[in-house]
């Protein structure tokens, strides 16, 4: 006889108390999650807002025919004209150690601004002129009040001589803040405030070109022969593990054989985006034929044997009939695919994609950086203006992200026929 | 009757054709296999030039790492030690709080997804919940190493506790949010395929939709759960940037997460980055720590993706 006493089991209100707390944990789970998604990316985000805006400081540059030679401009001691139009400036400040820290309130590579801005404008030379240069990172952070100035002189980076000749700057609007253009415009940069991402840009680009044109080709070509005409034995199914197996191989491994085989072996350009692209792409190969697969997939057998039927070959059925229709799906993966590789950062410090280069790379066998190595580079350095920069980078690397992500989900809606 | 003349001898196509075409597709399935067999080749040759320098025995069973390349040959210590026991005791420990974090959010997000919610609130949290797994691991790594680290720091100093600035625990932490979504959506297609008619028989019996879901569904997907289980944790073995970024770099044998803790990613890294010359024992052994490191996520995967697949073929 069942003991209907025992309470426990049919105490429906604490049943349905249980039941109310596990389907809470369920809401709870996914609610971590997602804060931990928007804190991330909201704190990301508001770090680099900082980034958004670049101080400037307008200098009085003397271009007369003391200074320079018309005629050789290059020869011209840039660094040397912008000191004297600080020190012009400050006619008080007379003692060395004074005037190298005035000197200091102009970004370290102000020279070489001025020199690309009088080389464009050759009229300025000989005249006497107001000309806007980048600020150094410090004068940056004190003007945003990043700076406290009720601490102890020694522990904050700005003196209290600097704080006078600042606010003596920004009195007479010598001190302007513009939008920085010169982040995306710019090559890498010892200086935080001169420093930008274009260069990391262009490294990403030739690398995921490089990948693109070797993983898009055989991705698909494995994919076809695989699901159209391999035949279904042991060998097929050995590589059908092994494809799926490669896809949970650990990026850093990837970047092991690229150093020993492309590096080591065939001796190819160590830091090149050439050697990037080609890591990636055998860490995309996977991506792209499971994708691919499961696009040639889904057309329906009927196109195929129609085709069969009117006596093409089976060559014929595949490209003429099953591979268009197929297409809009392998292009699908091929941008999830691509998406995957640009945030990709391991296997390119295996290769050696990480050294400081200011250069713009033009080529895909010079040596270059990658976006996401740069963030990690960025987010190494100790100079605080720099973490604001890897946040904007990071920024940047995200939108790219769910640009190419969209253009998969896009295509997908618009091409994609459902059967 | 009209009589139609067509040539049908004059479009056939030449047999080779094909043939050279299937061929060359074969050719390119095949790339995928040498892939494999150039990763296995490269690592070994390069580990076995090391295991020629240091025995396997005292890598495998070493408790001391601190690689060094000598600045004089006779100098004491010159090859340094090569044992990999601390670097495999923090691997686990990061990978272990990881999947701490991850495994009660991945699976109880799962079941909410799956049993729970509603299909539009799904087709919405979802493809939010695989945002987590598409952010580049180098932004977890900023953000734990910048952010999260100096919070837990902060707050375990204010109970009093001495907590390293790259603490296991605030690597382990990113890298699970990093996971929930391997697991979830892993978890929630095994659940999925449970039939209906184990449901059906439980709430005959008059169990509520959470007793069914913890003693039928639970039990009845649980292989499955196990093996998106597993490739979580090779994931988490794997992973290099988080840990690269917010772990330490000294090697010690500690089970504590409030202490710095280095992986063998991260000495893979540590060894190859920067200067290097291709023969001493320092670099060389950073093909040992790869080809270990290849050879658990590979017992771990094959594992799981044999289970995964025989699960799925038993409700099929």
């Amino acid at each position: 006889m069942i003991d209907l006493s025992n309470k426990a089991g049919f105490d429906l209100a604490a049943r349905n108390r249980a039941e109310w707390r596990f389907r809470l944990y369920g809401i709870l789970a996914i609610a971590v999650s997602l804060l931990f998604l928007l804190t991330m990316v909201g704190n990301i985000t508001s770090t680099a807002s900082g980034a958004l805006k670049r101080t400037e400081i307008a200098i009085e540059v003397d271009l007369g025919a003391d200074n320079l030679d018309p005629d050789d401009l290059r020869a011209a001691p840039w660094g040397g004209i912008v000191k004297q139009g600080l020190r012009d400036m400050f006619p008080g400040i007379t003692k060395r150690k004074d005037k190298k820290l005035l000197y200091k309130l102009a970004s370290p590579e102000a020279s070489f601004e001025l020199e690309k801005i009088v080389t464009e404008n050759p009229g300025l030379v000989g005249g006497v002129h107001k000309i806007w240069v980048s600020a150094s990172d410090d004068l940056d952070l004190f003007i945003r009040g990043k700076v406290d100035p009720d601490l102890p002189e020694q522990k904050r980076r700005v003196t209290d001589d600097e704080i006078t000749w600042i606010k003596s700057l920004e009195n007479s609007g010598n001190i302007r803040r513009v939008i920085n253009w010169q982040f995306l415009t710019n090559g890498d940069s010892r200086e935080p405030e001169v420093a930008g991402i274009l260069g990391a840009l262009v490294g990403s680009a030739w690398s995921l070109g490089v990948c693109f044109i070797l993983s898009f080709p055989i991705g698909i070509g494995a994919a076809l022969y695989l699901e159209e005409f391999a035949p279904k034995n042991r060998l097929s199914d050995l590589i059908e593990v092994n494809i799926n197996n490669l896809a949970a191989v650990p990026s850093i491994v990837f970047g092991l054989l690229g150093l020993a085989m492309f590096l080591g072996v065939m001796g190819l350009p160590r830091s090149s985006p050439l050697v990037g692209g080609m890591v990636l792409a055998l860490m995309t190969l996977p991506t792209m034929i499971i994708a691919a697969r499961a696009a040639l997939k889904a057309v329906p057998p009927s196109f195929k044997e129609g085709a069969l039927a009117l006596g093409a070959t089976p060559v014929q059925a595949v490209f003429h009939h099953v591979f268009p229709v197929a297409m809009p799906g392998m292009l699908t993966g091929a941008i999830i695919g691509m998406a995957q590789a640009l945030g990709e950062t391991a296997p390119l410090l295996m290769i050696g994609m990480v050294a400081f280069i200011v250069d713009i790379p033009t080529s895909i066998v010079q040596p270059a950086t990658a976006l996401p190595v740069q963030i990690f580079l960025w987010a190494d350095a100790p100079e605080r203006a720099f973490s604001e920069k890897t946040a904007a980078a990071i920024i940047v690397l995200l939108f790219f992200l769910i640009a190419m992500n969209l253009i998969a989900i896009l295509l997908r809606r618009k091409l994609e026929t459902r059967f | 009757m009209p009589s139609q003349n067509f040539d049908l001898t004059k479009h056939t196509r030449p047999k080779w054709l094909d043939r050279a075409i299937i061929l060359l597709l074969s050719g390119f399935a095949a790339v995928a296999v040498l892939v494999t067999v150039g990763i296995v080749l490269s690592l070994i040759v390069e580990s076995y030039e090391f295991f020629k320098r240091i025995p396997v025995r005292e890598f495998l069973f070493g408790l001391k790492w601190s690689p060094q390349t000598a600045i004089r040959a006779d100098q004491v210590g010159a090859e340094g030690a090569f044992g990999v026991i601390p670097l495999i005791n923090g691997t686990l420990l990061i990978s272990a709080i990881a999947m701490l974090v991850a495994t009660p959010l991945g699976l109880t997000s799962a079941v909410y997804l799956s049993e729970y919610s509603s299909r539009r609130l799904r087709g919405w949290i979802k493809p939010a919940l695989e945002i987590l797994a598409g952010i580049p691991t180098v932004v977890y790594g900023f953000f734990a190493a910048l952010t999260l680290a100096p919070f837990i720091r902060m707050t375990g100093g204010q109970f009093g506790l001495e907590i390293a600035s790259e603490s296991a625990l605030a690597a382990g932490i990113a890298m699970g949010l990093m996971i929930v979504p391997l697991i979830s959506s892993l978890s929630d297609d095994v659940i999925n395929t449970v039939p209906q008619s184990l449901r059906d028989a439980s709430y005959g019996l008059g169990a509520t939709q959470s007793e069914t879901i913890r003693r039928v569904i639970l039990p009845a997907a649980l292989p499955g759960i196990a093996g998106s289980l597993l490739l979580a944790m090779s994931r988490a073995i794997g992973e290099t940037m988080i840990v690269l970024m917010a772990a330490g770099m000294a090697a010690k044998l500690s089970l504590n997460p409030l202490d710095a803790v280095t992986t063998i990613t991260v000495q893979i890294v540590a060894l190859l980055t920067g200067d290097q010359e291709f023969d001493s024992a320092k670099t060389l052994s950073a093909f040992a720590l790869g080809l270990f490191l290849f050879m658990i996520t590979l017992i771990l995967n094959v594992f799981a993706l044999g289970i995964v697949r025989k699960y799925q073929e038993q409700y099929d």
